[in-house]
């Protein structure tokens, strides 16, 4: 056993963080808030020339890698809070299912079919939708192409100010995909909580550099233990997070790892892996919300300005809470495991 | 990232899961708490089993008489001999984990083969005097004094929260030699029968009579005795927390994991499983509790190949103290009024509440953000160790 981030998915990591860094940085994708459309087709076509939606295609069509240097790839993503429908295009990718995804020809979003009113992400710009179970749950459904964001109500005043949202009436009823394992709602919880490990991390290294620069009472403010203590707790929060969605995400590329765990846990190999999936992605949202507060209190009044990329971090991570399954659904759900 | 087992750690677990089922039956059940000579003769005898086996001191270094066993055959270890109800290391600890790898690593040919060939057979029983009543986090202030005379060291103080005091034979014991500060402190052996030892008992938050407060009035230990150079004792007791592997807790987190699932039962007993607000605590607990063994096994995998678990340590004891009290805190909300008494009570259907292992388990826990580095102590570590903080002090 070799539970290590191996030299590969660092290697991989930076990669995308120097791509990311390079070709997208913040001040570039801000320049979309409010706009229909939050990430522009030529960006959009760097994410994709990078390989970041064919990643565990076979070659030569991807990259013939697995989910563990998958959600390396999105914990940059979150980092870097690259916006736009990345989880459905990676799963509709990576299952076949909507043409041209993993070459940038289409983009794919994912909508959680819960109780209240019908809110789709990034509807302008979306070729298919994928609609899982409430609540991360089971039965997926396909609609491509999207519904017209035309006939749709563009929301004015979205959270998150890269999440461009709509609000429709109903979903039409779309194709029902088969998805043994109900393994895309798995994979799609797995990479947004990679997502948020991200955001975690990200506001953690904020809150960090902050800390060690901002003066106050003649010191840097991360040498008061109220201030250290609480970047400690944003550590072992972000630490805590990525360990569990490593290992779920070991897990994805290893049945037969499943299937010994599983008989020793005495349930179904199908239970496990839903069991490491929800738990991390419990974890992976507080930690995302957790960090992102914890480092707008460290950056007082400027953590609450449009100054600081603090409130992006927090508004994403509320958005990406609330897709396959709230923390609440994924602790009810859990409960069963104990 | 890779959480497959090698084809030679499935074999070592499968050969002492085998050896486990086999020698467990006859092991028996542990004496009373309290019951300190019997603690002594259970905990020995399992630690003798163990030798003749192969198994003791799985985790030492072979020149040191131990197995040599990788950082993962370690966590393999830990983790058979808790599923499988194995005895708890108990008075064995401070012998096998902490005076036992400091004489491997820093005593001399003579001390080795004096002394850790007893500990692995189960013989002798080791207790420490690290902390006083006035060093405790700020441990290098301690202050007993060791005064030269002749081939002795003279030993005036005291120390406390020294487990197994009433029945260890030896003691890893840190005097002031020197100066303040932690430049002037020596790292002795002293002999539990020596003259000038009083020994008091320290009871505990949950009535047990677990620690014991030492006062040392002009001990003589032989210099010869001492580990490592006069006044370079707390390099010598820096290198043994080295040794550690990331394993620390793993007994405890897996025992976690089992008061969880006998709390889950217990609430479908009482008939509180349409209780949506329990439901979702016992699955947050369970989401943690399987993050943390997660993060086990990379803190497990850090340390066989560096030989430290980086920055994994300090990260999860500060995550796993604070759920061990979410959940002793849960079970004593559930078991309610038959909380109150840690008298083993039995339920309307007759069966056993398990009222007295989750108290036992809730003052423990409470313990754990206390013990071995209290939280806040490993909240300034991982500020300025590793996200590089400027020091508070």
């Amino acid at each position: 056993m070799d539970f290590r981030v191996g030299d590969d998915q660092r290697a991989l990591a930076e990669g995308i963080r120097a791509m990311v860094a390079g070709r997208l940085p913040l001040e570039r994708l801000r320049a979309r808030e409010g706009d229909d459309r939050a990430i522009g087709d030529d960006d959009w076509a760097a994410l994709t020339e990078t390989g970041v939606f064919a990643l565990t295609l076979p070659e030569p069509a991807g990259t013939g890698l697995g989910m563990a240097d998958a959600v390396v790839v999105f914990e940059e993503l979150g980092r870097a809070l690259v916006p736009g429908p990345l989880v459905g295009t990676f799963l509709a990718a990576s299952a076949g299912l909507v043409h041209g995804a993993a070459e940038g020809g289409a983009k794919v979003g994912v909508h959680d079919a819960g109780a209240g009113p019908i809110l789709v992400e990034h509807l302008a710009s979306l070729d298919g939708l994928l609609v899982f179970g409430s609540g991360g749950g089971r039965g997926a459904r396909l609609l491509a192409p999207a519904p017209d964001s035309a006939g749709a109500e563009r929301l004015l005043a979205p959270l998150d100010p890269l999440t461009p949202m709509w609000r429709l009436e109903a979903l039409p009823d779309g194709e029902p995909v088969a998805d043994p394992e109900d393994r895309l709602a798995r994979h799609g919880a797995l990479l947004t909580a990679a997502l948020q490990v991200g955001h975690a991390t990200e506001a953690l290294d904020l809150a960090v550099a902050y800390a060690k620069e901002r003066h106050q009472f003649g010191k840097p403010i991360g040498s008061f233990q109220a201030v250290k203590h609480m970047c400690a707790d944003m550590l072992v929060r972000a630490e805590v997070a990525r360990a569990g969605v490593h290992a779920a995400a070991c897990l994805a590329d290893a049945p037969d790892v499943v299937a010994s765990e599983a008989q020793g846990a005495g349930c179904a190999p199908g239970e496990f892996f839903e069991r490491a999936v929800r738990g991390a992605k419990l974890l992976a949202d507080e930690a995302a919300l957790g960090n992102a507060r914890g480092a707008i209190q460290v950056h007082g009044g400027m953590g609450f300005t449009w100054e600081v990329p603090l409130h992006l971090h927090l508004k994403r991570a509320r958005v990406l809470s609330t897709t396959f399954g709230t923390p609440a659904d994924q602790a009810a759900a859990m409960a069963a495991y104990a | 990232m890779d959480l497959r087992y090698t084809a030679s750690e499935q074999a070592f677990r499968a050969e002492l899961r085998g050896w486990l089922a086999a020698t467990l039956p006859a092991v028996g059940e542990p004496p009373p708490h309290d019951d300190w000579p019997a603690r002594r003769a259970f905990d020995l005898r399992w630690q003798h089993l163990l030798f003749e086996a192969g198994y003791a001191g799985v985790d030492w270094p072979v020149e040191g008489g131990g197995r040599g066993a990788s950082p993962v055959e370690q966590l393999i270890f830990k983790e058979e001999c808790e599923r499988a109800g194995a005895p708890y290391v108990g008075v064995n600890f401070v012998g096998l984990l902490h005076a036992g790898p400091t004489v491997i690593a820093e005593g001399t040919r003579a001390q080795k083969e004096r002394y850790l060939p007893a500990i692995l057979r189960g013989e002798e029983v080791w207790c420490q005097g690290f902390s006083e009543p006035d060093a405790g986090s700020d441990l290098a202030s301690l202050r007993t004094r060791a005064l030269r005379d002749g081939d002795h060291y003279v030993v005036t103080g005291s120390k406390i929260w020294t487990s197994y005091a009433f029945v260890a034979d030896f003691c890893e014991l840190l005097v002031r030699t020197g100066d303040e500060g932690n430049r002037g402190i020596t790292w002795l052996i002293m002999p539990m029968d020596s003259p000038g030892i009083e020994i008091r008992p320290l009871r505990t938050i949950a009535g047990t009579l677990e620690f014991a407060e030492l006062f040392l009035h002009e001990v003589r230990v032989p210099v010869a005795n001492r580990v490592g150079e006069e006044n370079d004792g707390w390099r010598v007791t820096m290198v043994t927390l080295s040794f550690e592997r990331g394993t620390a807790f793993v007994g405890e987190l897996l025992e976690c994991v089992r008061l969880l699932r006998e709390l889950r039962q217990l609430v479908a007993r009482l008939g509180l499983q349409g209780d949506a607000g329990l439901a979702r605590r016992i699955g947050h607990l369970v989401a943690a509790f399987d993050a943390l063994w997660a993060l086990t096994k990379r803190n497990v995998s850090e340390a066989t190949r560096t030989g430290v678990p980086g920055v994994g340590g300090s990260v999860f004891k500060l995550s796993f103290s604070e759920h061990s009290q979410a959940l002793g805190d849960l079970a004593m909300e559930v078991l309610d009024r038959a909380a109150l008494c840690a008298d083993p009570l039995l339920g309307s259907d007759g069966s056993a509440l398990g009222n007295d292992e989750q108290l036992a388990a809730w003052f423990k826990a409470i313990s754990s953000t206390i013990a071995a580095g209290t939280s806040q102590v490993q909240r300034n570590i991982v500020g300025e160790r590793i996200l590089g903080l400027p020091r508070s002090r």
